[in-house]
């Protein structure tokens, strides 16, 4: 419920209104772009990072909530650990139980591979299940994955591995019509055409969507799949450490039962790390959307065996975050309320920024309108703008907001703001972990045996991810990951395992005096605050 | 948060003094729970914080997601983080999308009592009895789009007197309407098969091998679809 206060200044959002719904605010180029994102985006904050002192990584510098997971201890002490007892025997082992896991699952097993898929919570808890607005295919006619790609690059910074891209946006349309014939509910015309509207910094309206529940459409469809062809799943058994084998290749891991505590040892030919991002290492101290089990466990693992990280320094806000009611700050707002058309507003009223450019951009314009020009909210948080929500039911119609936003509106509902009728505040969030251990485009790493799916990975994003293409990412690579671990472990011979990596890891912390803290941290503690 | 303010809620009868109107997940961490189970997204779309309450001197048993339910003065709580269900195995491709595929994997769906118990704690506030119900009658368009929204956080099931598996109901409708009824997409067909015929691939191999320069421009100079 807003305050009198807060009611006093909606007038002038809605005094301005009928005005604003005729400006188009112009778009920003390139070098404008990099200009606003070195002043404001977070990443390029003074103190934000330090370099880490071990690993493939050396010397780069990291945010610190990386890098204290990165300098920290294996869960395991190496000579405690008995490797002859084998509790699981299977082909490929998929670590991890959202979109990318599942879709790597399914094709391992469709590969013909004895898959066993470990997840920390449950089969489905994933950010996956949380992406609200879209995922990106350019099939329609005036689109191409060409068009696609060049969208991707500049979303990315141009920084992104051209490889990676030209995969992400030629599977494209093979997902949809992978997800279509798993008949999943995508929002169609009556004829089959898809729905389709722009995200930010698409140039054609490529944005397939299920309402707003489009992440959980997908993950649900995924589950009911992988159930429906027999996936063994293990639950609240996340990975702790992986394991090599005398040839040096990834061969299996040590699963922890986060509720007997009990450890499995898992032998495998190959595994696939899709254990997602980190967003609740609350990087910059951001309240975030993520997911309670995103604490970006795969790196760690993948990190200690050998693997090299991408773009871990580049981390995305999100621009629209609840920044009012304080209940729910820092959960997402979806970018669907731009793509149907709300503005961005100030305290008086005024549009200050092109709605849908690319998200780096639009965090870092708030930011500045808030902090520079003095033009924000305050709220109990901090600072906020007004996204004009009521706009897209003016725009298309009486009831569009409630169709077409069931969970946005659920939401705010639930705290007496009716976002059809009332404009909504809104504050750049932690969002997604652009970057990850790096990847081929066969979902490889350098790492014989691992392969990574997802927010895990980097590289197909380059700095800046663009809207629709982190559930496109999970469905193309994780399905890349699956075929190719089925195929090559059909040449794998695995031999005896050993925990090498993780001893020699430990003692070069030794050496550098960093031995206090242990990693994966599995869940994070809110214990006695209020938080998260 | 205004902090000022206390009330006491009792987490399976156990009291705990918490801020005023957080929801009641961050009330139980505040109170000194790390959940293990019991939280997922933490945003109202997975379904893993399920949670029935009363309040004092009422008799009404209540329901919300702790992420998304504020904490009142004498609440009265315990989370139902798993509910036994029973879970049909398909192959979605072989099935139609008919009265008879939803009687052979779910025949308990024709128990329906009619008393409504699952609509009155659906946390979504859906109208899950007139889905179930839709369902009974074949009409999969419709108990697929009723169900939509469905979370699948099985308070649903806690409650049925006919032992009903309502998401899993509605799961199978949404798929066989998705898969059977509405229309395939033609574009996307067609894209797919140009795709795998190669027909991109040059285009491709070119915008790759460009320097950062040369794409700038381009993309600079790109036209957007209105």
């Amino acid at each position: 419920m807003y305050t009198a206060e807060m009611l006093e200044l909606i007038k002038v959002v809605e005094q301005t209104r009928e005005k604003r719904m005729s400006e188009t605010f112009p778009r920003i180029n390139v070098e404008e772009k990099n200009k606003l994102l070195r002043g404001f985006h977070p990443d390029y904050m003074d103190g934000a990072m330090r370099p880490v002192q071990l690993g493939p990584n050396k010397g780069d510098a990291l945010p610190h909530e990386h890098v204290d997971i990165l300098e920290s201890r294996s869960w395991v002490d190496p000579a405690d650990v008995d490797l002859e007892k084998i509790d699981f025997d299977v082909d490929v082992l998929v670590i991890g139980g959202g979109g990318a896991g599942t879709s790597a699952a399914i094709m391992a097993a469709e590969g013909g591979a004895d898959v066993l898929m470990a997840t920390k919570l449950r089969h489905g808890d994933a950010n996956t299940m949380m992406a609200e607005g879209g995922i990106q295919a350019a099939d329609k006619e005036n689109d191409s994955p060409p068009i696609h790609y060049l969208d991707v690059m500049g979303g990315g910074g141009f920084l992104n591995i051209p490889e990676l891209v030209s995969a992400l946006v030629s599977d494209a349309p093979i997902c949809i019509e992978w997800l279509e014939n798993f008949g999943a509910m995508f929002s169609k015309f009556p004829d089959g055409t898809m729905n389709t509207i722009h995200g930010g910094g698409t140039s054609r309206r490529r944005m397939h969507f299920a309402h707003d529940y489009t992440g959980a459409e997908i993950m649900r469809t995924l589950r009911d799949e992988a159930r429906n062809r027999g996936v063994k799943v293990l639950e609240f058994a996340p990975a702790v450490e992986l394991l090599k084998d005398d040839q040096g290749q990834v061969a299996g891991a040590i699963l922890y039962n986060m509720e007997t505590e009990k450890y499995y040892i898992v032998r495998a030919k190959a595994v696939i790390m899709a254990t997602g991002g980190s967003g609740r290492l609350h990087i910059n101290e951001s309240p975030t959307t993520n997911h309670y089990g995103a604490t970006a466990d795969g790196i760690i693992m993948s990190y200690r065996a050998g693997a090299k990280l991408a773009f871990l320094n580049a981390t995305q806000f999100h621009p629209t975050g609840v920044a009012f009611p304080e209940q729910v700050v820092g959960q997402l707002v979806t970018e669907k309320v731009r793509g149907l058309g709300a503005q961005l507003v100030n305290i008086e009223g005024e549009q200050f920024f092109y709605p849908l450019e690319t998200r780096d951009a639009v965090s870092s314009a708030i930011i500045r309108e808030c902090r520079e020009r003095g033009k924000g909210l305050t709220v109990p948080s901090g600072s906020g703008v007004w996204l004009d929500s009521p706009m897209i039911d003016i725009i298309h119609g009486k009831g569009t907001v409630q169709e077409e936003l069931p969970a946005m509106f659920r939401m705010f509902d639930n705290f007496g703001i009716k976002m059809d009728e009332t404009p909504i505040i809104i504050y750049p969030t932690l969002h997604y972990q652009n970057g990850g251990v790096l990847i081929n485009d066969k979902a490889e790493t350098e790492i014989e045996g691992l392969y990574i799916a997802g927010e895990c990975a980097g590289g197909v994003h380059g700095r800046n991810r663009l809207m629709g293409n982190s559930l496109l990412d999970i469905l193309v690579f994780g399905r890349r990951a699956g075929m190719n671990a089925a195929e090559k472990i059909k040449n794998v011979k695995v031999g005896k395992l050993n925990l090498e990596h993780a001893a020699e890891y430990n003692q070069e912390l030794d050496k550098l005096g960093l031995n206090e803290r242990v990693s994966p941290i599995l869940i994070p503690d809110y214990r006695y605050k209020i938080s998260g | 948060m205004p902090e000022e303010k206390m009330v006491n809620i009792y987490i399976m009868n156990k009291q705990y003094e918490v801020p005023a109107g957080v929801t009641i997940m961050k009330a139980m961490e505040f109170a000194g729970y790390q959940f293990v189970r019991g939280c997922g997204c933490r945003g109202g779309f997975c379904g893993a914080c399920g949670t029935v309450y009363r309040k004092p001197g009422d008799f009404r048993l209540r329901s919300g997601l702790a992420c998304q339910l504020q904490a009142e003065e004498g609440m009265y709580l315990a989370q139902i983080p798993f509910y036994p269900a029973n879970r049909s195995t398909y192959d979605l491709q072989e099935l139609t999308p008919e009265l008879s595929t939803i009687l052979t994997h779910y025949p308990e769906v024709t128990r329906c009592l009619g008393c409504n118990q699952c609509t009155k704690i659906c946390p979504q506030g859906l109208d899950v009895m007139d889905y179930i119900a839709a369902a009974q009658r074949g009409d999969v368009e419709k108990a697929a789009h009723m169900s939509f929204d469905c979370i699948m956080c099985g308070l649903c099931v806690s409650r049925c007197p006919a032992e009903i598996v309502h998401y899993n109901v509605g799961i199978l409708c949404r798929r066989l309407y998705g898969r059977h009824i509405i229309p395939k997409a033609e574009h996307l067909a067609k894209r797919v098969e140009e795709i795998k015929s190669g027909k991109f691939d040059g285009e491709l191999n070119d915008l790759m091998g460009k320097s950062q320069e040369e794409l700038t421009k381009i993309y600079d100079d790109r036209d957007m679809e209105q």
